[in-house]
């Protein structure tokens, strides 16, 4: 998903990591991992699929609020 | 793109190799990928990584590449927030906080790409809304995605 390496350039608040969740079961399982693409934002709220720009930036503040 | 990792042969055909460099033609400064490998933990697939990332490396004079152990460049891999491989950082001018972790190969390749160009620019292609509400982060924001290569 670009949109989260875009929100990294973007501001030195957000940080984004691909993972490969093949090659990494154990983190794929500890996130419960089902479908991809999978989004997981603080480790808190989540999604699955691609969704629009706006959705995504909803989630990330979503995110940020209940921190 | 070839699905497997073969010695003799590099990973990216003829044809990804032209379309790449088309796309790089909109990179505007310097790149540098870091990979972080550990030949203990996943021998074979931080090759295929190291070996992936060196042939994208080569498309483009504005990128330059640095291979690290996880297990040896322990601070290195720290103050990157690094703990898993094979993995790629990708800095621009300075570090986005932009990581990958395993191979990326299919998908995720073209967003490997698509990282690279957009640290080389620090232009963000997102809506003016989206900019003004990044900026306005009043905490930090981890995004993990999790993907596949097909």
């Amino acid at each position: 998903m670009r949109l989260a390496q875009h929100m990294s350039v973007a501001s030195d608040r957000v940080r984004s990591t691909v993972i490969e969740a093949t090659e990494f079961p154990e983190l794929s399982r500890a996130y419960q991992v089902m479908g991809v693409p999978k989004v997981v934002i603080n480790d808190r709220v989540q999604f699955e699929g691609a969704v629009p720009e706006q959705e995504f930036l909803g989630a990330v503040l979503q995110a940020v609020e209940t921190s | 793109m070839r699905a497997r990792y073969n010695d003799a042969m590099p990973i990216l055909t003829a044809r990804d190799q032209a379309a790449v460099r088309k796309e790089f033609e909109r990179i505007t400064g310097p790149v540098k990928l870091v990979v972080f490998s550990q030949e203990l933990a996943a021998a074979e697939l931080c090759q295929q990584n190291e070996q992936l990332v060196r042939e994208v490396a080569e498309l483009s004079d504005q990128i330059t590449v640095e291979v690290l152990n996880l297990a040896i460049d322990r601070e290195r891999a720290e103050a990157y927030g690094v703990d898993q491989v094979p993995a790629i950082v990708v800095e621009g001018s300075r570090d986005y906080g932009i990581r990958f972790y395993g191979v990326p190969l299919g998908y995720e390749f073209s967003n490997l790409i698509d990282s690279i160009i957009v640290t080389s620019t620090g232009a963000p292609a997102l809506a003016e809304d989206t900019l003004a509400s990044l900026r306005a982060l009043s905490a930090d924001v981890d995004i993990k995605v999790f993907s596949t290569p097909t």
